[in-house]
């Protein structure tokens, strides 16, 4: 007989989620679905309003990310204003959005995912948490929680507020930087960069216990997608778009981010609210695609750097096959990677005197009636597309959101995990946690796909095909 | 419509406000004995400078103890008045009409060029407004963007008419009016023709600088950059009075 399991929601994840996991009659997985059960309409929500608002409005779709949709919308806007922002404008939001990404990746690595990594999927879930993070290694849970600060203060010293800055507007920002302010925020950064290495050489040690997960988590093939320089380096802030396949080659490259058109369709299914963008050429569903930390540095010839190249070298030997790291549990790996990158990019922005330039902004009307801002937020690829009216108001507005890109990937790992973990006959503590586990190594940010809020205590059913719940576990 | 006497009537009078004795000319109106004296009354729909509708009612006041409550900005003192602003009553009346005006059209702050600058949040401030206990009418409003120089968000309108007095008081032109009854109302540039094919408005700005709200606002202004100069107004209407 054939029953289904489902998750809901999973924990510590942003958002609203359920996973269903389809059993056949003889136990195995016959397939596994995550659903998206909340949804927003935020797009139809922007039609209407005035294209400025368009930054502040969308940062509203999340708590998490909102500098990431901050940035990209107001890169919808200059494209809008047909303008080309100051330099020293554009280095102080490359300063946010690093920033950004040191804070988002901290949270991921040390608040949500270190209880698993430190503590494993077998243990206690009462224990698996960042508290239990904290009885057991105090000084990782401090380290953690004082990276998270750092970034959070950089974007509190540069947007006046550490969530929902108002700084950045369509032209560059809106104030110059001080000398007491950019003092402030480099006297921070040798502390975290200490941290961060330390962090870092700490878990190449663990890497080896994961070797199992390693080969389960997402190891499928796809393409990974992402922004990188005009030099082919590590980037999140502008560039062009780069897709490398399974085996390395790159299939597209230099990419100017207004064709993504013709690049990347979007697919809707009936079981979720998150859409599924896919590669083009390649059709639904082969076109499957991976962004985020993990693509980024497999599409980057190099950081750019001193310490993040060391640490992207050694990145590059994870796997024996030659080729792009294709397991998604090296998320973790590449975030602690990028955290080194974000802070070393940082001082090296804001030691150059230019940082100081008066002249931050670049002021236009709106003298396009499309705009298109793609900029990588931790999680990924960030793409904000907007139309508008001769009067300026907007009149079609698409946000591919990280997390979306990512859709067909996650649904395929969840697969893999639970081929490898579900025995049809038990469910084992262990195995729903792997499956929540490879659902965090892409670190999905439910409240950007879905445009929802809130989490939930998570409830596990377990139905016969007939519908009859078999077994219900709840976990608060 | 104007209350200022046709004849300025410089007799003084002397009257009570929350106990304490002042003295004010016989033409003044309560509001105004109150601001010069400093003692704080909201108010949204009156500004000095222009005349009086006593529309809004925010500034309410309670007289000689009578249940009839009277705006502070259309009643004239009298000898022997006694005045109190804020009772219980009055602050219960007037945190009901600040929540009305959340209520009925969508005020977003957080995404507003005004926020931060806004009269209407300041009302909300200073008069307890921490949540709205109506359900909010969630009725989308035009916004009219076809001007070169601004715009106006009927969303964000709280129907003060400071707009249509000052662009007819002021400025002369006459641009503006208001169309319409209940929660249809609106104000309107040039009988409803968009703001930008207006023949009268003379692109001046004033209604814009008056606006209590991020209704009126100028072009290209960001979230939280509208910030508005109403000193303009006063400077302007002691000129013209003393011609
Ligand atoms: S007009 Fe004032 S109250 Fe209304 S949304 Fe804007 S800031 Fe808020
Ligand atoms: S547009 Fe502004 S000034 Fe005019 S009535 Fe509305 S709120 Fe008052
Ligand atoms: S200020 Fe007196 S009624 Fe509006
Ligand atoms: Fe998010």
């Amino acid at each position: 007989m054939s029953r289904t399991i489902s998750i809901e929601p999973v924990t510590r994840i942003e958002g609203h989620a359920r996973i269903t996991l389809q059993l056949a009659d003889t136990g195995e997985v016959e397939d596994a679905k995550f659903h998206l059960t909340q949804f927003r309409g935020f797009e139809k929500f922007c039609e209407g309003r005035p294209y400025r608002e368009m930054p502040a409005l969308t940062a509203r779709t999340c708590g998490i990310c909102p500098v990431s949709h901050l940035l990209a919308s107001n890169k919808a806007c200059d494209d809008l204003l047909a303008v080309t922002i100051p330099p020293t404008a554009e280095k102080l939001r490359r300063i946010m959005n690093l920033a950004q990404l040191l804070q988002s990746h901290a949270l991921s690595f040390f608040h949500l995912s270190s209880p698993d990594l430190l503590l494993g999927w077998d243990s206690d879930p009462k224990d698996r948490n960042i508290f239990g993070v904290m009885r057991a290694d105090p000084q990782l849970a401090k380290n953690g929680i004082r990276l998270r600060q750092v970034g959070q203060t950089i974007i509190e010293i540069l947007g006046g507020k550490k969530i929902h800055p108002t700084w950045v507007v369509p032209g560059g920002v809106n104030e110059a930087l001080t000398v007491d302010k950019r003092d402030a925020m480099l006297a921070m950064l040798p502390e975290a960069l200490t941290i961060a290495k330390d962090t870092y050489a700490f878990f190449k040690t663990l890497v080896p216990k994961f070797r199992d997960e390693a080969r389960h988590f997402g190891t499928m093939q796809t393409m990974f997608l992402s922004l990188v320089s005009p030099e082919g380096a590590l980037e999140h802030y502008d560039g062009f778009l780069r897709l490398k396949d399974a085996d390395g080659r790159i299939v597209e490259d230099k990419v100017p981010p207004q064709d993504y058109p013709r690049i990347i369709g979007e697919a809707v299914e009936d079981f979720s609210y998150m859409k599924f963008p896919y590669y083009k050429p390649l059709g639904y569903p082969g076109g499957i695609y991976r962004v985020g930390p993990l693509a980024r540095l497999n599409n980057a010839d190099t950081c750019g750097t001193p310490f993040a190249d060391v640490a992207l070298a050694e990145f590059r030997t994870l796997q024996e096959d030659a080729g792009p790291i294709a397991s998604s549990f090296h998320y973790h790996y590449a975030r602690l990677v990028e955290i080194i990158f974000a802070i070393e990019s940082m001082q090296r922005l804001l030691k150059d005197p230019a940082i100081l330039d008066p002249r931050v902004r670049a002021r236009a009307r709106g003298n396009k009636s499309e705009g298109l801002g793609v900029s990588e937020a931790p999680r990924g690829t960030l793409m904000h597309h907007y139309k508008i009216d001769d009067a300026g108001l907007i009149t079609w507005a698409d946000l591919i959101i990280a997390t979306g890109h990512n859709n067909l990937a996650m649904n395929r790992s969840i697969k893999e995990v639970a081929d490898a973990y579900v025995d049809g006959t038990d469910v084992k503590e262990g195995m729903l946690n792997r499956v929540e586990a490879v659902i965090r190594c892409y670190d999905p940010c439910l409240s950007c796909a879905s445009h929802a809020f809130g989490q939930m205590p998570m409830v596990i059913d377990i139905q016969r095909s007939d519908g009859k719940v078999l077994r219900q576990i709840t976990r608060d | 419509m104007p209350i200022r006497a046709q004849q300025p009537d410089v007799s003084v009078v002397t009257l009570t406000i929350d106990g304490q004795d002042l003295s004010a000319r016989a033409d003044e109106t309560i509001i105004e004995v109150c601001r010069e004296n400093k003692i704080p009354i909201p108010s949204l729909c009156w500004m000095d400078g222009l005349s009086v509708v006593g529309a809004c009612r925010l500034c309410v006041v309670e007289v000689d103890g009578g249940p009839r409550l009277q705006a502070a900005c259309a009643t004239r003192v009298r000898e022997g008045m006694s005045v109190q602003t804020n009772t219980d009553k009055l602050q219960r009346y007037r945190r009901t009409l600040v929540e009305l005006l959340f209520a009925e059209r969508n005020h977003v702050c957080a995404v507003c060029v005004s926020n931060g600058h806004c009269e209407l949040q300041w009302l909300a401030q200073t008069c307890g407004v921490d949540h709205v206990r109506m359900p909010y009418r969630n009725t989308g409003y035009n916004v009219d963007s076809s001007h070169e120089m601004f715009r106006i968000d009927h969303n964000r309108c709280v129907l003060c008419t400071r707009c249509v007095r000052v662009c007819d008081e002021i400025e002369g032109a006459h641009t503006w009016d208001v169309m319409g009854r209940g929660s249809g109302c609106q104000v309107v540039t040039d009988l409803a023709k968009p703001w930008g094919e207006s023949d009268s408005c003379t692109s001046c700005g004033k209604c814009v600088q008056v606006c209590p709200t991020g209704a009126l606002v100028k072009q290209g202004t960001s979230v939280g950059e509208m910030v508005k100069d109403q000193q303009f107004l006063s400077i302007l209407a002691r000129r013209r009075s003393s011609r």
